[in-house]
């Protein structure tokens, strides 16, 4: 058995039996739905809604109700787009990255910021898809033998790396969720008295029994899918930042683009994993298994990506200048001081200095600064994909086709209900699925539980 | 006609000992039945390494060749074009853009092929029927299945041992 510091923080606090931890995961499935939940559903739902009415209006009256010009031919969409992958990506990280570095702590989160990673991913791909203008031609972005020539789509442009990238990554997470939530609907199954349901889990456990062999099995494929996963995390996003940094246009066209991507992804992803996991852990009475201590992990995970973020921004604006391309120069300083300044500004608060804020253990273990500042750093992560992909258009190299850009309540509406179904998929989740990953966490009972580890110092 | 002792233990310990203590005697356990992986029993009841990751590099070394082997038809040898002053005529100044779907597509492969597989061996599939001897077994008991044909030891003498143990319940039933 492994043996931890006794000084070590415990992962799960109060005397908890294996038996426990299934009835803390389970409670919320076999019990009666919290009203919170219900009032939480409702409004969402609606939202999702009406975003899926917009997106309708969208597909049946043309692109042209975004307020996209000939200048600004990418905006909301592909802001929103980037948003969403990124936050996207601190689910795999967490499962695969933490769990090929041995962090426990990754136990108590990983299950349900995978699901938020699918999710998120889900509404990512709506916006290229409804981009196309005709979604029903969407299956032309796939190498697929056709009769105009063979047409086949270009390999050499980093769109398409995009789609392999992002249909990889979603459905590799899936594969990933899913094997570990085998033996978790198990036991589930085993557990559910009422048929109906009962019938259900058994379907959703595949018949999993626990048996050794299938365990073993389970362990070897955690750690290949964690292995492969990993890499497959960083080049996501690496690619997506390939979409700007390959193209010409004074501001993308920067090779700091990738890391600085993915460190804003992690930097994102793990915000909104603290904004959803605290009102989650609070609504299902979690509290023993995500506590102050995960908190505070993630929150330095936030510091250093934020921080990463921050000199990227920074070596951004002092290459700009060192480079003496006046293209590029222009670029920046319209970015600071042109008509977009307000989300450059934004975006500079809430995602370089308020990070920083972390470095003081109270605020960094104060769950109420936590959950403002996770709120914050979403809203400066949302403003730093627009303030990119909007001031490098807007003044083009011709001033004569300078132009701006204004959202249509179409543009506001869409990515408003995608934040609605997002919602709502995940309240779905953590109504019908085991929204920790209990099995795994009775491994680490012995180790990491208060009780256990006040045992082995006597 | 065989006799089917189901041994169930309240901890993964005790089982892990009990078990290097039956196999100490000479006897074979067939299965065991956990809620979570027990680390160190796989040596104890006889149980060989998978080899799923050997399985999953094939499935990505093919996808590795399949994703090449793709983008050289369709960029280089069917209709080769130039796009942007990038012209695709030859596959050796085309393979850097190539890198990343390669990577993604090896990737695909590995990981699905290897899910796919896990389940086949498994026999984990939608709809299958769980066979845990106790619905207990995936919530915290730990059940070892031993059975009288495995074993040259009469039914007795394996009781008896299987008694010793630090056993919480014991379920024995015959099967045809």
């Amino acid at each position: 058995m492994q043996k931890e510091s006794a000084i070590r923080e415990p992962l799960i606090l109060g005397h908890k039996s294996y038996k426990d931890i299934t009835d803390d995961v389970i409670a919320p499935i076999t019990g009666p739905a919290p009203l919170g939940w219900k009032i939480l559903i409702t409004i969402s739902s609606i939202i999702a809604i009406y975003g899926v009415a917009q997106i309708l209006y969208l597909i049946g009256t043309g692109i042209g109700v975004w307020g996209l010009n000939k200048t600004v031919g990418w905006a909301w969409d592909i802001t929103n787009f980037v948003w969403w992958v990124g936050i996207g990506h601190a689910g795999t990280l967490i499962s695969a990255v933490l769990l090929l570095f041995r962090q426990k702590w990754r136990m108590a989160i990983n299950r349900s910021a995978e699901a938020m990673t699918i999710f998120a991913v889900i509404m990512a791909a709506v916006f290229p898809g409804i981009h196309m203008g005709r979604i029903w031609l969407a299956y032309f972005v796939f190498p697929l033998p056709n009769q105009f020539g063979s047409l086949w789509v270009n390999f050499n442009s980093p769109l398409l790396w995009d789609v392999f990238a992002i249909s990889t990554y979603f459905s590799v997470s899936l594969v990933f969720w899913y094997i570990g939530l085998i033996p978790d609907f198990a036991t589930i199954r085993d557990r559910m008295i009422k048929p109906i349901p009962k019938k259900i889990y058994s379907i959703l456990s595949f018949g999993w029994s626990g048996r050794a062999k299938h365990w073993s099995r389970f362990e070897e494929v955690s750690l290949v899918l964690a292995g492969i996963a990993t890499p497959l995390v960083f080049s996501v996003h690496s690619i997506v930042s390939m979409d700007f940094a390959t193209a010409v246009i004074p501001g993308w066209h920067t090779t700091i683009f990738p890391p600085y991507f993915v460190s804003g992804a992690v930097f994102s992803g793990f915000a909104m994993v603290q904004t959803l996991m605290l009102i989650m852990r609070k609504a299902f009475k979690l509290e023993s298994y995500i506590h102050v201590k995960h908190v505070e992990y993630m929150n330095i995970v936030i510091i250093v990506t934020g921080s990463i973020v921050g000199v990227a921004y920074l070596t951004e604006l002092f290459i700009s200048w060192y480079s003496g391309v006046e293209y590029e120069s222009y670029a920046f300083i319209n970015r600071f001081s042109g008509p977009y300044s307000i989300a450059y500004w934004t975006m500079m608060t809430c995602n370089v200095i308020s990070p920083q804020l972390f470095w003081f253990k109270k605020i960094r273990r104060s769950l109420l600064a936590t959950f403002i500042l996770s709120i914050v750093v979403n809203i400066g992560m949302w403003f730093e994909r627009y303030v990119i992909i909007v001031t490098s258009l807007h003044r083009d190299y011709l001033p004569s086709s300078w132009g701006e850009f204004i959202p249509t309540a179409t543009d506001i509406g869409i990515f408003i209900g995608t934040l609605g179904i997002f919602t709502t998929l995940f309240l779905l989740f953590t109504r019908y699925f085991p929204v920790l990953a209990l099995n795994e966490l009775k491994t680490i009972l012995k180790s990491s539980g208060e009780s256990y580890k006040n045992k082995q110092d006597k | 006609m065989k006799k089917v002792f189901h041994v169930m233990y309240d901890d993964d310990e005790t089982l892990l000992a009990a078990a290097r203590e039956l196999v100490a005697k000479g006897i074979h356990i067939n299965e065991v039945y956990s809620p979570f992986p027990i680390h160190g029993i796989d040596p104890v009841i006889g149980i060989k390494r998978t080899r799923l990751a050997i399985a999953s590099f094939m499935f990505a070394m093919t996808g590795t060749s399949l994703a090449i082997l793709g983008m050289w038809y369709f960029m280089i040898s069917d209709w080769p074009m130039n796009i942007g002053g990038k012209p695709s005529f030859s596959m050796i100044e085309n393979i850097p853009a190539f890198i990343p779907i390669t990577f993604e597509f090896s990737v695909l492969c590995g990981a699905h092929g290897m899910a796919i597989t896990y389940l086949l061996r498994n026999g984990t599939l939608p709809g299958m029927p769980a066979t845990n001897p106790d619905p207990r077994t995936t919530d915290d008991m730990f059940v070892m299945e031993i059975t009288t044909d495995t074993n040259s030891m009469d039914d007795k003498k394996l009781e008896a041992a299987i008694k010793k143990t630090a056993l919480f319940e014991l379920s024995i039933k015959d099967v045809k």
